[in-house]
């Protein structure tokens, strides 16, 4: 069984890892990363050592040999609210995992990208970035280095949930919409004005302190094989104790559900929010892993007494306002998703709209240009797929 | 060498082609929306998807490199479905009135439509304008309620033309293309060029067509109708009639131009020459006051017969307004003429004349309506119609242009040289230009075989070209050993590079000339769609082939011209050529 675990919140001694590092060579921090199969946390679950050595090597190659290092902040999932609780209590560990990668990749610059929303935490973000510069953590010869330089700015979002998407958060940091690139190239190819440049969440961050200090093997011996370490789980919804939990990675839905004392009467469970997947009983037992169900934390839990179809109606909706508009599928789809799931409200919709919206949804998910617009469909897919009859009759 | 596969077949391909690219190479079809040759990739339609082993998801191949031992399939259900469901989703959302739309049977969507065979839509139908049409201004109409977003427009605007005017507005499904502050067209930095129309693939964006007011005023009783064709005209009228691009149809078009019922049919030519003389008579004494009386004369001198770049400047460079040449266009000089010099050899009164004029421009329709164009209340010009609004008319008077026999414009303010027809491409009025110059100054032709000065031909954005002045003419010691350095661009996104180094001073030629468009005139907003850099290069060929046609290739060299001279203007910049061919400029600044 996973065990629930600290380690993000966890005491840690500012510097302590960022020294260590410090000590190494390069490559040698992006092994150690490699090793430690860290994956994103923000979604995507891309290798972070993998994305650093990539990053480090096009810096290398490139004429001025610059790099730029980014923090995701922009926490904007519905459901999901663990990044804004990392910040407001352990700053100095995302900042030293920041400082770390940067070192690995060669980045002199960076920037911390805060959700808008999340504006009332500058002042304590702003302080504590002081205090790290104070003690030499960041800036000029960090740690008394010679020439180990890196400063990163703190940005805010305006609100947009699409800007949490690496690139569509370059576009928005180099002063233009928010609207994601073409990849290839990759951000680490060509990101923030065209440098190779690095963009981890901040929990995948908050970790990198540990994994410097404690190691490759430590890190593995953590989770799943596939999925090593652990994570954390913003949870919300029926139950008696909602808040921030962090599991061993292949924690059981139903573990899950225990441990924030459900109340027994659950019906359905949204992981990923918006974007994610709906389980009902019968996946209870299914590991949270990227080799089960994967997520980047959104846990809300449904008991019998709630409706499915006013959750799919919250999405849909939510998808029509925030779809950047750039792209065909999304746009429209995200417009006539809503158009069609109306239709069981308003008593004129049947199986037939459900295959017409399935169609769309293949389509979003086939055609659109950035991964956010490819999930939009993943709820209202699994919803109806498991809550049919539900919709049917809204 | 990449060592790839499309439907099966193998292929090679260079490093950094992409999957579009090589279909387009091999002619294997690929549905394309917001993808356009002269702009950067986008990759938001999704029209382009094609499936590639390995991925999960489609990919757009306008946007996706090759890589190695890539497998792509263009076709199959997959493809073929999501191709049709995007299709649908964009007619859903566009507002379809096709057979009283200006762009029926050219629209790019309503070929796609046709191209996947769509027989109903799944979606509610934008059955009527949920937004206001954009009537604001006297050049355009924007209609966004036919827009499908591709961003072409935004592209063509900002890209290839440095101006900007253009911009997506709100998120999600309100998404719409307009302006800074959704103001309307008339009240914002936009230089009327039109390459906006030009690359735009629905009804969305159209000129405000004059066709209706140039029918009523050639039934009108009492008056004379007189028509003025510019050079670019010629080479890309026929593409409207099944010509393939590049043919040249100057006699049919006159033909069918009397055959609608125009009095006089004239060319811009005739004026064209006439810019060339009032133009180099300009530079000339600049260039003399500057390097003999050491007076600050505005040099570089930059040519001014491109309205689009004339209201550029006023928005970007107003300090450099000095050094727009103060000539008139052809068409403002044609309309300044007809109304006195011919009108008072006709004995006919300027009220009782029309002028019209065909233009490759939509930025002309707004130069036409300039207040400082005309006097005692009458414009010079009074209707000036695109390439395509010619055509639509011709079309309606139920002419069948490749039947019809060549005929030649009327005399005198149709007689004009090769030098006149090469305006129509970037580098021609500089070539024109120094045709003449060079033989005013020297007494001898240009040291260029056949008069073809050919560095300053092709379509690369900047060109630069010097000339070492020797032999003069005695009154002109002056210039003796002088190198005279000349400058071209076209597009104004490398007319603002060249100016930003003008005003730097990290450039300082003598002479500049700018074009509004890519490749000039004939690659205007307002000629034959679509636009594409091959149509360019086919248009410019017939250009350059119609003025080796010519027996006489000088400005200078035109009777008619010089005849105009003598009897009414007296010489090139005299107060009677100042009063009429010569303008002034407004400041507007960028807000």
């Amino acid at each position: 069984m996973a065990r629930k675990i600290d380690v993000v919140f966890s005491e840690l001694e500012p510097g302590l890892a960022l020294r260590k590092a410090l000590g190494m060579g390069q490559d040698e921090i992006i092994k150690i990363v490699t090793d430690s199969n860290l994956r994103g946390r923000g979604g995507a679950g891309f290798p972070t050592g993998l994305k650093w050595k990539f990053a480090r090597a096009n810096m290398l190659a490139r004429p001025g040999n610059d790099a730029c290092f980014i923090c995701n902040a922009d926490e904007g999932e519905p459901g999901t609210f663990k990044d804004k609780k990392i910040l407001e209590q352990r700053t100095a560990k995302v900042v030293e995992g920041m400082v770390i990668g940067a070192r690995a990749v060669g980045a002199t610059r960076g920037f911390l990208y805060l959700r808008g929303e999340y504006d009332y935490m500058r002042p304590l973000i702003t302080q504590k970035i002081e205090e790290l510069r104070n003690l030499g953590l960041l800036g000029d010869n960090i740690c008394d280095s010679k020439g180990f330089c890196f400063d990163f700015e703190l940005r805010l979002g305006s609100g947009a949930y699409v800007c949490g998407e690496e690139t569509a958060l370059m576009e928005s940091l180099e002063g233009r919409r928010g609207e994601p690139r073409n990849k290839p190239p990759f951000p680490v190819e060509h990101g923030f004005l065209g440098m190779p440049t690095v963009v981890n969440n901040v929990e995948t961050l908050a970790f990198i302190p540990h994994i410097i200090l404690n190691g490759s093997d430590w890190f593995r011996q953590i989770g799943t094989a596939v999925s090593t370490g652990s994570k954390l789980f913003s949870v919300s919804g029926d139950c008696a104790k909602p808040g921030i939990y962090e599991f061993e990675y292949g924690v059981t839905i139903r573990q899950l559900l225990r441990e924030v004392e459900a109340d027994g009467d659950t019906k359905a469970v949204q992981i990923g929010g918006a974007s994610g997947f709906c389980a009902s009983a019968d996946d209870f037992d299914k590991h949270l892993a990227f080799e089960g169900i994967p997520t980047g934390g959104s846990i809300i839990i449904l008991n019998k007494s709630r409706s499915m179809f006013k959750m799919l109606k919250n999405f849909v909706m939510f998808f029509q306002e925030e779809s950047c508009g750039q792209c065909t599928p999304c746009r429209a789809g995200c417009s006539r998703m809503p158009e069609g799931i109306l239709k069981f409200e308003a008593g004129n919709g049947n199986s037939r709209t459900i295959t017409d919206l399935l169609e769309l949804a293949d389509t979003m998910s086939l055609a659109s240009k950035c991964g956010f617009g490819q999930s939009v469909p993943n709820s209202f897919r699994t919803i109806v797929s498991k809550f049919r009859d539900e919709i049917l009759s809204a | 060498m990449l060592h790839v596969t499309i439907n099966g077949i193998d292929h090679e391909a260079p490093e950094g082609m992409t999957i579009l690219e090589l279909c387009r190479r091999e002619g294997i079809h690929v549905p394309t929306l917001c993808d356009h040759p002269d702009l950067r990739t986008k990759g938001i339609c999704r029209i382009c998807v094609v499936e590639v082993k390995g991925s999960k998801t489609l990919q757009a191949s306008c946007s996706t490199p090759l890589v190695e031992g890539m497998e792509v399939m263009t076709t199959g259900d997959k493809v073929r479905r999501t191709r049709k469901t995007v299709v649908e989703l964009l007619l859903a959302n566009h507002y379809t009135d096709c057979t009283v739309c200006p762009k029926n049977l050219s629209c790019e969507l309503q070929s796609l439509a046709n191209e996947y065979g769509l027989t109903e839509l799944r979606w509610k139908e934008r059955r009527e304008r949920i937004i206001p049409r954009d009537l604001s201004s006297p050049v355009f109409v924007r209609d966004n309620n036919k827009c499908i977003l591709c961003q072409r427009c935004i592209r063509a605007c900002q890209d290839l033309q440095g101006v900007g005017a253009l911009a997506n507005l709100w998120k999600g499904d309100r998404t719409i293309i307009g302006s800074a502050f959704n103001k309307p067209i008339s009240e914002i930095v936009c230089i009327n060029c039109g390459q906006c129309v030009a690359h735009c693939p629905t009804g969305a964006l159209h000129e405000r067509y004059s066709v209706e007011e140039v029918w009523k005023a050639i039934d009108e009783p009492g008056k004379v109708v007189a028509i003025q064709t510019a050079p670019a005209i010629r080479a890309a009228l026929g593409e409207e009639f099944g010509y393939p691009p590049g043919t040249r149809v100057t006699g049919k078009m006159v033909t069918a131009l009397r055959m609608m019922g125009f009095d006089y049919v004239f060319d811009t030519q005739f004026t064209a020459d006439l810019t060339i003389l009032e133009e180099a008579h300009e530079l000339l004494a600049r260039l003399k006051g500057a390097l003999v009386e050491g007076k600050s004369t505005n040099l570089p001198m930059t040519t001014s017969c491109s309205p689009g770049w004339i209201k550029f400047q006023e928005h970007f460079f107003p300090e450099l307004l000095p050094n727009v040449s103060t000539c008139k266009s052809p068409q403002q000089m044609f309309g300044a003429l007809l109304k006195t010099y011919w009108a008072d050899r006709m004995k006919l009164k300027a009220q009782d004349i029309y002028c019209a004029s065909v233009m490759p421009c939509t930025a002309k329709k707004f130069e036409a309506g300039r207040p400082e164009m005309g006097r005692d209340g009458i414009q010079d010009v009074d209707f000036a119609l695109t390439t395509r609004e010619l055509a639509a008319m011709i079309k309606q008077a139920g002419i069948d242009l490749k039947s019809l026999p060549d005929s030649e414009f009327d005399s005198p303010l149709g007689e004009s040289t090769g030098a006149a027809t090469i305006f129509a491409a970037t580098g021609g009025v500089m070539e024109a230009a120094l045709r003449s110059a060079w033989e005013i100054i020297t007494g001898r032709e240009v040291p260029f075989e056949h008069l073809d000065i050919t560095p300053l031909r092709g379509f690369e954005g900047v060109r630069e070209a010097a000339l070492t002045i020797t032999g003069v003419k005695p009154e002109f010691s002056w210039l003796e050993g002088v190198t005279l350095k000349v400058l071209i661009a076209h597009g104004t996104a490398n007319a603002k590079t060249v100016m930003e180094a003008v005003k730097a001073g990290t450039l300082a030629p003598h002479f500049i000339e700018i074009m509004t468009c890519p490749g000039g005139c004939l690659g205007g907003g307002g000629q034959p769609l679509p636009i594409t850099p091959e149509k360019r290069e086919a248009r410019a060929r017939a250009i350059y082939a119609e003025d080796s046609g010519f027996k006489i290739r000088k400005s200078h060299e035109n009777a008619a011209v010089m005849k105009l001279y003598a009897d009414f203007l007296g010489a090139p910049n005299s107060h009677k050529a100042h009063e009429l061919l010569h303008t002034k400029y407004t400041p507007r600044g960028r807000y």
